[in-house]
């Protein structure tokens, strides 16, 4: 039996530790003995040592996405990804129109670049998604415009993991010659991409969420037909111009062998954690009051969002210290606002103030999972005696119609 | 976030849980907060009839800090004159638990949930003097 590591980490969409095997082939590319080159040295043996370790990685993170390794540029991570994506893709654009499409649920390192590209005269729609997290392609398709010149939808949801149809949203802007944007730092290794079948134009993607460094990201940018975008780093020239930089030959290195580790162990991995996910769906949802945020089925297998009504978020999680889990709860957020992922799938506020996020991942095991069930339903049960809307709710009180003295 | 020392304890052992029969007379209910926003604290104040304060009981939606300061509160008001309650300031709270700044909201509504107490027991006196003038 596998013994319980404590504190339990279930938090793999936040960040995942770096494998083994990752971590060996990265330390590889940095000292005198290793593969230490500047990938852009053209003149010695160094430099091109470390070329073909980034041409291996490229070939790696291109065909978990079923690209050509030409369309991948080497980022900083997801979120300079959307920012060249998104914003490089709006600029280029500026002449043809000033209209961008994308999601109430998207990462803030999509709507926070959309917000910038209001400011600078752009105008966005952002989409609500239904109740499960889903988008209606009906409505996006209703709100294309003339001048819409690009639709950014994230891929999975890192809140409550649903996966958008993105086959049919590809299908829609490519008949409406329409870019198309892709979030998908939370799909490798959980989902299958194939950004020829869903007609994808860019695809933000970064290393640590698959069991790769932090730091370290890429966008698919396409090439046949030809998606052109403005570099938002200038430079040197490197990834054709697109973004430049010295080439992180071991951060580089440590993606490509974390999304070729990905391609081969998906299928058993999902299948793993998906068990695992279930045993602890199972083992909460009997309780009174617990409620699942996001659709079930159209959902990768290692997330669980659930709000345990009643129960304030951030207190919750200070119960389960033994336990790494994230929470909508406004009081573990700097703004004090709940979640507005939840906010936007049409929970109340007070279900968004009561959510946790379980991610589980490539380490997880059942002891891990049997010991949160426990841990999960003391705690609750241990706040529910401490909460006055527990005593309300259990008087039969409708808390909607109380008379809240809001502050 | 790390939590002070003095939070976790009466997180972990909050004193004064409870709830006292609000319909009474001796018994002043304050509810303050709105579940929208994250914290409803409820306290509970039983007047003897000298205004002395002998017994008071909380229960609190909200964070470990919510929690925390409205344990505090109830251990800080037992014995306690209504004036002497009402005196209570939050950042009295705020030193004693070591509240950072993000968290003096928790403890303004705990003060805010003293004063609607008090305020309750009041009202009640109140009325129970006109209807027996
Ligand atoms: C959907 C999504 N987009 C973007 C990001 C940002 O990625 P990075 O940390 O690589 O910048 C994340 C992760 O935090 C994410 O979950
Ligand atoms: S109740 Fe929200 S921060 Fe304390």
């Amino acid at each position: 039996m596998a013994k319980l590591n404590i504190p339990v980490y279930l938090d793999y969409s936040a960040t995942t530790p770096v494998d083994e095997r990752v971590a060996k082939a990265m330390a590889d590319c940095l000292t005198l003995q290793g593969n230490f080159g500047n990938p852009a040295s053209r003149s010695h043996v160094f430099g091109w040592k470390a070329e073909d370790a980034v041409t291996e990685a490229r070939a790696n993170v291109a065909r978990l996405i079923g690209a050509d390794p030409k369309e991948i540029v080497w980022t900083s991570g997801a979120t300079e990804s959307d920012n060249l994506a998104i914003k490089g893709a709006a600029h280029f654009n500026a002449k043809k129109g000033k209209h961008i499409i994308t999601l109430k649920t998207e990462h803030k390192a999509v709507l926070d670049t959309c917000r910038q590209l209001e400011r600078e005269g752009f105008e966005v729609t952002y989409l609500d998604p239904e109740d499960n997290g889903l988008v209606d392609i009906t409505k996006l398709a209703d709100a294309i415009r003339e001048d819409t010149t690009l639709v950014s939808i994230m891929h999975v949801n890192n809140e409550i993991g649903v996966i958008q149809d993105i086959e049919a949203i590809g299908a829609l802007t490519r008949s409406k010659k329409i870019l198309f944007h892709v979030d998908a730092a939370q799909s490798p290794g959980k989902v299958a991409i194939d950004v020829d079948a869903m007609n994808i134009d860019l695809l933000s993607l970064c290393a640590h969420k698959v069991y790769g460094p932090k730091g370290i990201g890429a966008l698919y940018v396409r090439r046949k037909p030809r998606v052109r975008i403005e570099a938002q780093i200038h430079g040197g020239g490197h990834e054709r111009g697109m973004r430049s930089g010295t080439l992180p030959t071991h951060q580089i290195v440590g993606m490509g062998e974390s999304f070729r580790i990905a391609h081969e162990e998906m299928e058993t991995e999902n299948a793993k954690i998906e068990k695992l996910r279930d045993r602890l769906w199972e083992g909460l949802k009997d309780m009174e009051e617990v409620y699942l945020n996001g659709d079930f089925e159209q959902r990768i297998p290692g997330n669980l969002n659930i709000s345990f009504n009643f129960v304030e978020g951030e207190s919750l999680m200070m119960s389960l210290k033994d336990i790494a889990v994230s929470s909508g709860s406004a009081c573990t957020s700097d703004s004090l606002e709940p979640s507005y992922v939840l906010r936007a799938l049409g929970r109340n506020d007070e279900l968004a103030h009561s959510s946790l996020r379980f991610t589980l991942g490539r380490f997880s095991t059942e002891e891990e999972v049997d010991f949160t069930i426990k841990e999960v339903r003391k705690a609750v049960e241990k706040l529910r005696d401490l909460s006055p809307l527990w005593d309300m709710f259990k008087d039969g009180v409708d808390l909607d119609t109380v008379q809240w003295a809001a502050h | 976030m790390a939590y002070s020392d003095k939070v976790i304890d009466h997180y972990e052992n909050p004193r004064n849980v409870g709830k006292l029969d609000a319909d009474s007379e001796n018994v002043g209910t304050g509810m303050v907060g709105a579940p929208a926003c994250g914290d409803v604290m409820r306290l509970q104040i039983q007047v003897d009839d000298n205004g002395v304060i002998e017994d008071a009981k909380f229960k609190t939606y909200g964070c470990g800090s919510a929690i925390a300061s409205s344990s505090l509160v109830t251990e800080m008001v037992k014995g306690k004159t209504l004036e002497e309650a009402a005196a209570i300031k939050n950042m009295e709270i705020v030193e004693e638990l070591a509240l950072p700044p993000v968290k003096i909201h928790c403890s303004v509504l705990a003060e805010d949930a003293i004063a609607a107490a008090i305020e309750d027991i009041k009202a009640k006196r109140e009325k129970k003097a006109e209807s027996a003038a």
